[in-house]
């Protein structure tokens, strides 16, 4: 359970960092393709194909089709998005919340794979829901192209006469 | 090509209109404006329609038809369902499916089709004051609608999703039973929440709709009821903005409906929202309170054999066991039955990421999933959430889980994992942030025992919204009567989920349906008096 004091922790601390992100809020979205680049090829290993050249098609599919995801969501939802996004663009929020210290074309896999499982079980509920639409955006759009299902078992729709 | 009994009815002159063709400010008026194309809306649609009376329907979704449905979880999910089928609790917490279409959740739900459980009924009599809703009385209602959507229990094998719950659940002694489908020569294919393909599904679209339209009502598409205005104790329009073709902008255009009378089904969200963003009365704080989920536990099990569990009707198996071990307001129980799996869906529900996530889709076809729905609203501690409205108006549930709520869900994994180690489960596995899943029935019991189970950590995820305009004996209680009508409103009815105080305890579609059969029929006789 959720002590008021928990509450008001993840509120505050979560609070002051999307206010910290969005006053420095990029003229531009390319810091969400760059966060995106960086994360669905850690979100994606073992899925992902081998072959670099095969996989870098692969991670560009999926990078359009998380873009499209998010922009079939709710305005509300789309808002949410928007920030989760300027905080892991922005260099200090990147570095307090999501504990990254280089910009993420330069982040090691390991150190992409540490910042996942921080959110993941992290004390802040705001953190694990980030986790949580990172999770669901990319996971969600690599399974629902049909390249994605020979290697799972499953033969698609059936057709019907 | 398939028929698509839709179309051709559009196509012998049934006015539908797309809200987002419309390119000046328009004005409508009929004598009831229904808002809302679901069970309730449909139902409603049907019997004014037949009563004489001219009727408008409002749609927030688009209009699809059998031959838009593709089962294709990619097109189904962003066209079909509110919010893309990623509606969320404020927390985050629970995962949300509703339907945002033509026909609303009937059109895309599973079709398991329950009459409201006797306990739940008799509860509703002594705990709520709502002593016309017998067994006996509902009956007939339920009857009505059973065959007007031709329910009937499924009469194929069940799916071996369905059928390993059946087998470990009778290797245990927990009785399992056939579930009724409102479906009519079914092709078990297996993508309802997609859209029935065939036309077999008895939702909404093929049925009231349908008779409605027939009769002269008016479909409106793409619409988004934004609020109501009131003079004393009459709701005099209706102000909606309709949204372009992405059915998330509006485009500007602005309609107003007037009407002798107004029906609310926008299902168990969006009507008290709707009432919240009108500033309806509600003198005694009731409004959008009281809002219940069913909410569910999911436990996923891998077998040695394939389990295919994206083919064949996705619910035809159901077990009330555990819903009838202690009294209806003791510990909450809750129903076991099991979910279609497809890609999207089991991906994004199942925990963890990169390699291990990976190992876990390799699986896909030999794994299988039961869902524990727990019964909310009946505990004194279980009290649901509230609707609120976010700044731009949009309505956003809060949800708390507390601790009588995971003492039950601890008791539903428990229960689930020794129903699929006993249908010969290799492996186990909550889902849930915390742990790597277990292989046997001994491991399970001894680990799930202390597996700490909170928000965001135990994956929670609901399809039944109910409550948040609760039916009451007097207005102190409730927002509206036995009968739908509105406590302050004189000319206001609500007519879905959001009337019912409790959660029902069963999958909640014909629940609406014969609620709102009655309802409406009251309606109709008032009307035309």
């Amino acid at each position: 359970m959720t002590t008021r004091r928990e509450f008001l922790k993840t509120g505050l601390a979560g609070g002051l960092l999307l206010n910290l992100a969005a006053c420095s809020r990029p003229a531009k979205n390319d810091g969400r393709a760059q966060v995106l680049s960086a994360l669905i090829p850690v979100m994606l290993a073992g899925a992902l194909t081998t072959q670099p050249e095969d996989a870098s098609r692969q991670i560009n599919r999926t990078l359009s089709g998380v873009e499209a995801a998010i922009n079939g969501l709710s305005l509300a939802a789309q808002a949410e998005i928007g920030e989760l996004f300027d905080l892991l663009t922005f260099p200090l929020t990147r570095m307090l919340a999501a504990g990254l210290w280089s910009p993420w074309k330069d982040a090691t896999p390991a150190s992409l794979n540490a910042f996942l499982e921080s959110w993941r079980h992290s004390r802040f509920d705001l953190l694990k829901s980030g986790y949580a639409a990172l999770h669901d955006l990319i996971l969600g759009t690599w399974y629902a192209q049909p390249e994605s299902w020979a290697v799972i078992g499953y033969p698609g729709p059936p057709m019907l006469k | 090509m398939m028929r698509d009994t839709f179309r051709e009815g559009l196509a012998t002159g049934w006015k539908h209109i797309d809200a987002s063709d419309l390119t000046a400010d328009t004005r409508y008026e009929a004598d009831v404006v229904i808002i809302g194309s679901g069970a309730g809306g449909g139902v409603t649609a049907e019997i004014l329609a037949q009563a004489g009376l001219k009727v408008i329907i409002i749609e927030e979704g688009p209009l699809r038809t059998s031959n838009d449905f593709q089962m294709r979880e990619a097109e189904a999910y962003p066209t079909l369902y509110q919010e893309s089928a990623a509606r969320k609790t404020a927390d985050k917490a629970i995962n949300i499916l509703q339907g945002r279409c033509v026909g609303g959740s009937t059109t895309v739900n599973w079709t398991s089709s329950f009459r409201t459980p006797p306990e739940t009924l008799n509860w509703w009599q002594t705990a709520h004051g709502l002593k016309s809703l017998s067994v006996e009385a509902m009956a007939p209602w339920f009857a009505k609608m059973e065959q007007r959507l031709n329910v009937g229990r499924w009469h194929l094998a069940p799916n071996e999703n369905n059928a390993v719950l059946a087998r470990g659940a009778e290797k245990l002694g927990i009785p399992v039973a056939v579930i009724p489908r409102n479906v009519k020569e079914c092709w078990n294919l297996g993508y309802c929440g997609m859209g029935c393909p065939t036309n077999a599904k008895q939702s909404m679209l093929l049925t009231t709709l349908p008779t409605a339209l027939n009769l002269g009502a008016t479909l409106i598409s793409r619409l988004r009821a934004e609020r109501l205005e009131f003079s004393g104790q009459q709701a005099i329009r209706l102000l909606a903005s309709a949204l372009k073709i992405d059915g998330l902008h509006p485009s500007g255009v602005r309609v107003t409906v007037h009407a002798r009378h107004f029906v609310l089904a926008g299902g168990a969200i969006n009507s008290p929202a709707l009432l919240l963003r009108s500033k309806a009365p509600d003198p005694h704080g009731v409004l959008g309170k009281r809002t219940f989920l069913h909410p569910t536990v999911i436990s996923s099990g891998l077998f040695d054999h394939d389990i295919a569990g994206y083919a064949g009707t996705p619910q035809s198996i159901y077990s009330d066991h555990f819903l009838h071990n202690a009294a209806v307001d003791g510990p909450l129980g809750f129903k076991l039955e099991v979910p279609p799996l497809h890609p999207v869906l089991f991906s994004t529900t199942l925990q963890g990421f990169g390699e291990s996530h990976a190992r876990l889709m390799q699986n896909f076809a030999r794994s299988q999933t039961i869902l524990a729905l727990v019964r909310d609203g009946f505990h004194p501690q279980s009290k649901g959430g509230q609707v609120n409205l976010r700044r731009d108006g949009s309505p956003v549930l809060d949800y708390p889980l507390n601790e009588t709520y995971w003492e039950a869900a601890r008791r539903a994994l428990l229960a689930m994992a020794e129903i699929q180690f006993a249908a010969g489960a290799s492996w186990v596995t909550p889902v849930h942030e915390g742990t790597p899943g277990y292989t046997s029935w001994a491991e399970a019991r001894k680990l799930l025992a202390e597996l700490p189970l909170a928000p965001l950590i135990c994956r929670v995820v609901s399809a039944h919204v109910m409550g948040g305009c609760a039916m009451a004996a007097s207005p102190e209680g409730g927002v509206v009567g036995d009968d739908g009508r509105h406590f302050q409103i004189a000319n206001l009815s609500i007519h879905d989920g959001s009337v019912f105080p409790t959660s029902i305890g069963a999958n909640p579609q014909l629940s609406i349906y014969g609620l709102v059969a009655r309802n409406a029929s009251m309606l109709a006789a008032a009307l035309t008096d």
